[in-house]
């Protein structure tokens, strides 16, 4: 694949993609979420850390409702032994994403 | 500096319980003002080096007077007694600089690398000299984030998390945090620059039992049952801090956070049968490996 083939698409045309990072209470979709990102591939907006004290959506539930499909959730992990009552990274990370045109990008 | 601090200007047991289970302590507006301006003006003239790690913090800043004082505060070192002892390291500062107009804030991270220490623990220091407004940013952080045991940035992702703390406070404040709280610069979109002095520093004891432990007895006390709903209504009690969840916790791991408190607190009062509601006893009942009190043969 030439460089072209990754960076050659014509700028403001066609669709781009939006990524919304959910971290939920739970590994059940419908739970509260507790964190939250978002990337947007139009360019149209930018956010970055500590930029928003409430969440955009209440759950993934509610994500899916308004459009937003899911890409992937985290696998549940077994906890490694020795290390039961340690925490770590948030573990319920559900992945979504919305396509839309160049002309309708938000935030 | 060696000087002995007054009890009084110690932390309470129940000041080093909300830093056991939220991982840190705030003093609004605790730095004079004159010291402040002194600071500042030290900042913008260059005048504030730094020190080889693992020196002594009582022969640090003998060439920065505005840092000398504020070290030299009654109530400053009382603090830092009560967390890391009388006789701390240096470990490293840095004096954040953030200018004004930024269009994005530094991601979320904790400092240094993942810190395996269980008990032993060092504190960062960050000291704001003038008054810090939303629109400046200040300093973001996530309560009760200190028992994670994540890498650095590896956490940049998480651009939001639910009940993060913006620090917006009058100027002489200082926020003290266990070394292992999430945190980042946030971003400054007023006019006006943000200047903000870290500090780390390392203990040279064991951290037990260093702060006023007048109230330790009366602070303490288990509920007589589990889930016992009398011991909720005493919010300032030891075992209720700990069972005190923050905004963010995941479901499931509400309760573990609970053991790692119960786990540093026992560190700290340097007593290993502490227990909240009963965790810990219950999962440390090894009566299979003993002699039994089923025995019958007698």
């Amino acid at each position: 694949m030439s460089d072209n083939a990754i960076t050659g698409s014509a700028p403001g045309k066609g669709l781009r993609q939006q990524i919304l990072m959910l971290y939920s209470r739970s590994s059940a979709l419908d739970s509260d979420v507790v964190g939250w990102a978002f990337y947007d591939g139009t360019g149209a907006t930018l956010h970055y850390a500590g930029d928003q004290d409430e969440a955009p959506f209440a759950t993934g539930l509610a994500a899916m409702q308004a459009g937003w499909r899911v890409l992937q959730v985290s696998q549940l992990q077994a906890a490694m032994p020795g290390a039961e009552y340690d925490t770590s990274y948030l573990p319920f990370e559900i992945m979504l994403e919305q396509m839309v045109g160049m002309d309708e990008g938000r935030g | 500096m060696n000087d002995p601090v007054a009890k009084s200007e110690l932390l309470t047991s129940r000041e080093m319980a909300l830093f056991v289970a939220r991982g840190f302590l705030r003093f609004d507006g605790l730095v004079p003002a004159a010291l402040n301006k002194d600071f500042m003006a030290a900042i913008l003239a260059g005048e504030v080096a730094s020190h080889p790690p693992g020196t002594p913090l009582a022969d640090c800043y003998q060439g920065c007077a505005p840092i000398r004082s504020l070290l030299q505060l009654p109530r400053v070192r009382g603090i830092i007694q009560s967390l890391v002892g009388a006789a701390p390291t240096f470990d490293h500062h840095a004096i954040h600089h953030c200018p004004p107009r930024q269009t994005r804030a530094q991601d979320t991270h904790a400092d240094s690398i993942i810190d395996t220490r269980r008990g032993a623990f060092d504190i960062q220091i960050m000291y704001y000299p003038h008054e810090v407004t939303r629109d400046m940013g200040g300093t973001r952080y996530i309560p009760g984030s200190h028992f994670r045991r994540i890498n650095e940035m590896a956490i940049a992702r998480y651009q939001n998390i639910l009940g993060q703390q913006h620090v917006v406070c009058p100027a002489g404040t200082l926020l003290v945090m266990h070394h292992g709280i999430w945190h980042g610069g946030g971003c400054n979109q007023s006019d006006e620059s943000r200047y903000m002095l870290k500090i780390r520093l390392n203990p040279t004891c064991r951290q037990t039992l260093l702060w006023n432990t007048d109230d330790l007895v009366e602070a303490s006390v288990g509920p007589n049952a589990i889930f016992d709903a009398d011991a909720y209504r005493h919010t300032d009690r030891v075992q209720t801090i700990f069972e005190r969840p923050e905004k963010w916790f995941p479901l499931d791991e509400s309760r573990l956070e609970t053991v790692n408190r119960i786990r540093f607190w026992r560190y700290l009062v340097g007593d290993a049968s502490f227990d909240s509601h009963y965790w810990l006893t219950r999962v440390e009942n090894f009566s299979d490996r003993e002699q039994s009190g089923c025995d019958q043969s007698g």
